[in-house]
């Protein structure tokens, strides 16, 4: 008995994983919030950390100097909503792109996959292309919200066609839905397309720089509009995460282990939609997160959902935020595109992590 | 406890079980026994509640098995399917892990963390458990898949008074020899700790050897049904595995063995 006490393994020593789940959430935890602070004070108007609370107290009206109300502008104005903008929708794209990971058993699942992130463009295209023409009199109550309102509107009505195809007897046929997506991407990226090819050259502009994905736009209402969601997939992912972990063995195998299998998928869906749809709406398309963060979590702490959906959210908000800092100094006063700037820093670090442990974990 | 009555699964127009009439009853390790298609894991996943049955009736404590919840019916019974592939590396720990239901973020607790090293110490496991599945053989992810049924056995019961069931889909099939007596034995003992066991086996000797029931199945209906001895005929063998055997007896009373009948021309 007592030598095989001392070969139990212990609870924690997994050689497998690099890091436990604890450190990888606290790690990420602090690294979004150096990413945040970064965010608040790095710009074209640099405000100091020491000067953070100075612009706060001006807040409260305790200090009254043109220098703190400048700086409270900024803040308040401009750097806030944007650094939570970006967080809400960093969180958002990373945490679906596990949960599409998890449900389709798929390491290379994304929520561009099932055509909702498509879907939500060709709406926006077809906005800004056509706001001005035949869809004027739908569009121009909604003012500035158009876009937003109608890439959420695209987003969600892909995923109920996508539903509507993949469910048979009540039950969501997975493999369906994921060539159905395909095939239903393709076929909005071609009528974007077409929309582009008719566009003049200052919708063509818009078009562009829209599906580049920007942080630029960033506004209080843009926040409430895309928290509500991001909340909402975070709030739900203990729900989850069990369905999840048991659909790592199939589907068959979750509901031995009791796990209610189309209940969990429809979440998954619906909430994935949901999220990307106002990710989407708020800040174009901005690919990678929802493909990366989860692997790296994945390759640093195992595959357990306990750990992957909520380091996913912590990791992709901070990865977004990382991005957004970059993108508004490299080119200063302008702005590079976010998208630009994700892809030249995550490729490195993916291709790196790929190199080194193979994907998945597996070498 | 388990009752299948009549029950009959079809394809469109093609039966892949007809009119099958079994009890499951506790303390009894049944073996499954039949040619390939035979319908046996058809019959296990009806019996599972994974398939329902297209007429006949499957029925757990008198109540139809479709009417149960997901979850309810994991705290009563475990499957170990054929071939479970891992969509992402966990370790062999974890997946045992999965047999105990812990929602949301709350980790196991020592005590279910202790059970999962008894369950992978019990299908001789223990050194690996943190290996990534990937690396591990096939007689060992089989082996981790019955650690976690096990697991699920041992916490998955809200009522100690209702008998468990666990139903296993070849579980030898990948196994050395040593292993498959391991692997049985733990079956048999199951059973003699009050749970009704099920196992589709095609090895017919250690059917024999193990269960104390044998259901032989051939074309998706039920060809004989008792002790081994009752069940391995020559002629009835043969006839359903549509080759020439012979069955003898073993040193062991009771235990009869089957042999193809080789024909050296």
């Amino acid at each position: 008995m007592t030598s095989e006490a001392v070969s139990l393994p212990s609870r924690r020593s997994s050689r497998a994983h690099h890091f436990t789940a604890t450190q990888v959430i606290v790690g990420s935890a602090i690294l979004l919030a150096i990413a945040a602070l970064a965010s608040l004070s790095l710009g074209p108007t640099g405000i100091t950390l020491s000067s953070l609370p100075r612009a706060l107290m001006s807040v409260f009206g305790v200090t009254d100097d043109a220098t703190a109300a400048r700086e409270r502008l900024v803040l308040f104005d401009i750097r806030l909503p944007r650094t939570l903008l970006g967080m809400f929708v960093g969180a958002s794209l990373a945490i679906a792109g596990a949960i599409m990971q998890g449900l389709f058993r798929n390491p290379l699942a994304d929520p561009g996959l099932i055509g909702v992130s498509s879907g939500a463009a060709l709406a926006a295209v077809a906005t800004i292309a056509l706001g001005n023409g035949i869809a004027a009199p739908l569009l121009q109550p909604l003012g500035v919200y158009a876009l937003p309102v109608a890439a959420f509107v695209g987003g969600i009505a892909t995923t109920g066609i996508l539903v509507m195809i993949a469910g048979r007897h009540g039950q969501l046929m997975v493999g369906t839905l994921l060539l159905a997506g395909i095939a239903l991407g393709a076929l909005s990226g071609a009528l974007t397309g077409l929309i582009a090819y008719a566009s003049d050259d200052r919708e063509l502009r818009d078009l562009t720089f829209w599906s580049m994905g920007s942080l630029g736009g960033a506004n209080w209402p843009k926040v409430l509009a895309v928290m509500p969601f991001a909340l909402l997939v975070v709030v739900l992912t203990p729900w989850l995460i069990r369905g999840l972990n048991g659909f790592l063995l199939g589907e068959a195998e979750a509901f031995h282990l009791g796990v209610n299998v189309e209940r969990t998928k429809f979440v998954s869906i619906v909430v994935t939609a949901a999220s990307v749809g106002a990710a989407v709406a708020v800040a174009g398309i901005i690919g990678f997160v929802g493909i990366v963060v989860p692997h790296v979590v994945r390759l640093l702490a195992g595959a357990d959902h306990r750990v992957v959906l909520p380091g996913s959210a912590l990791l992709g908000a901070t990865l977004m935020l990382v991005a957004d800092i970059a993108a508004r100094l490299i080119v200063r006063p302008a702005e590079l595109p976010i998208g630009i700037v994700m892809a030249a820093i995550g490729t490195p670090v993916f291709l790196h992590l790929v190199m080194r442990r193979g994907i998945g974990g597996v070498e | 406890m388990l009752r299948a009555c009549t029950a009959t699964y079809r394809v469109g127009s093609k039966a892949l079980i007809s009119n099958i009439d079994l009890d499951l009853q506790p303390g009894k390790l049944m073996a499954v026994i039949g040619p390939n298609g035979a319908g046996k894991s058809t019959l296990l996943r009806i019996l599972s509640g994974e398939l329902r049955s297209t007429s006949g009736t499957v029925e757990l404590d008198g109540r139809s098995i479709s009417s149960y919840r997901a979850d309810e019916l994991a705290r009563r019974r475990a499957v170990v399917s054929q071939a479970t592939a891992l969509a992402f590396p966990f370790t062999a720990r974890e997946v045992v892990l999965l047999g105990a239901t812990v929602p949301g973020f709350v980790s196991a607790s020592e005590q279910v963390e202790h059970a999962a090293i008894e369950a992978l110490r019990t299908v001789g496991l223990l050194g690996l458990a943190d290996r990534l599945y990937p690396h591990l053989s096939g007689g060992e992810r089989q082996r981790v898949h019955i650690a976690r049924a096990l697991l699920q056995l041992a916490f998955g019961h809200c009522d100690d008074a209702e008998p468990s069931i666990l139903l296993l889909d070849e579980p030898t099939s990948s196994l050395d020899l040593a292993h498959q007596g391991v692997v049985l034995a733990e079956a048999r003992r199951q059973a003699r700790c009050g749970r009704a066991v099920l196992a589709v086996l095609h090895d017919l000797n250690l059917a024999a050897a193990f269960a104390d029931e044998l259901v032989l199945m051939s074309k998706g209906r039920i060809a004989a049904h008792g002790t081994a001895q009752e069940v391995f005929r020559d002629e009835l063998l043969s006839r359903s595995y549509g080759c020439e055997v012979r069955t003898n007896a073993t040193p062991e009373p009771g235990v009869p063995f089957v042999l193809p009948h080789a024909r050296r021309d």
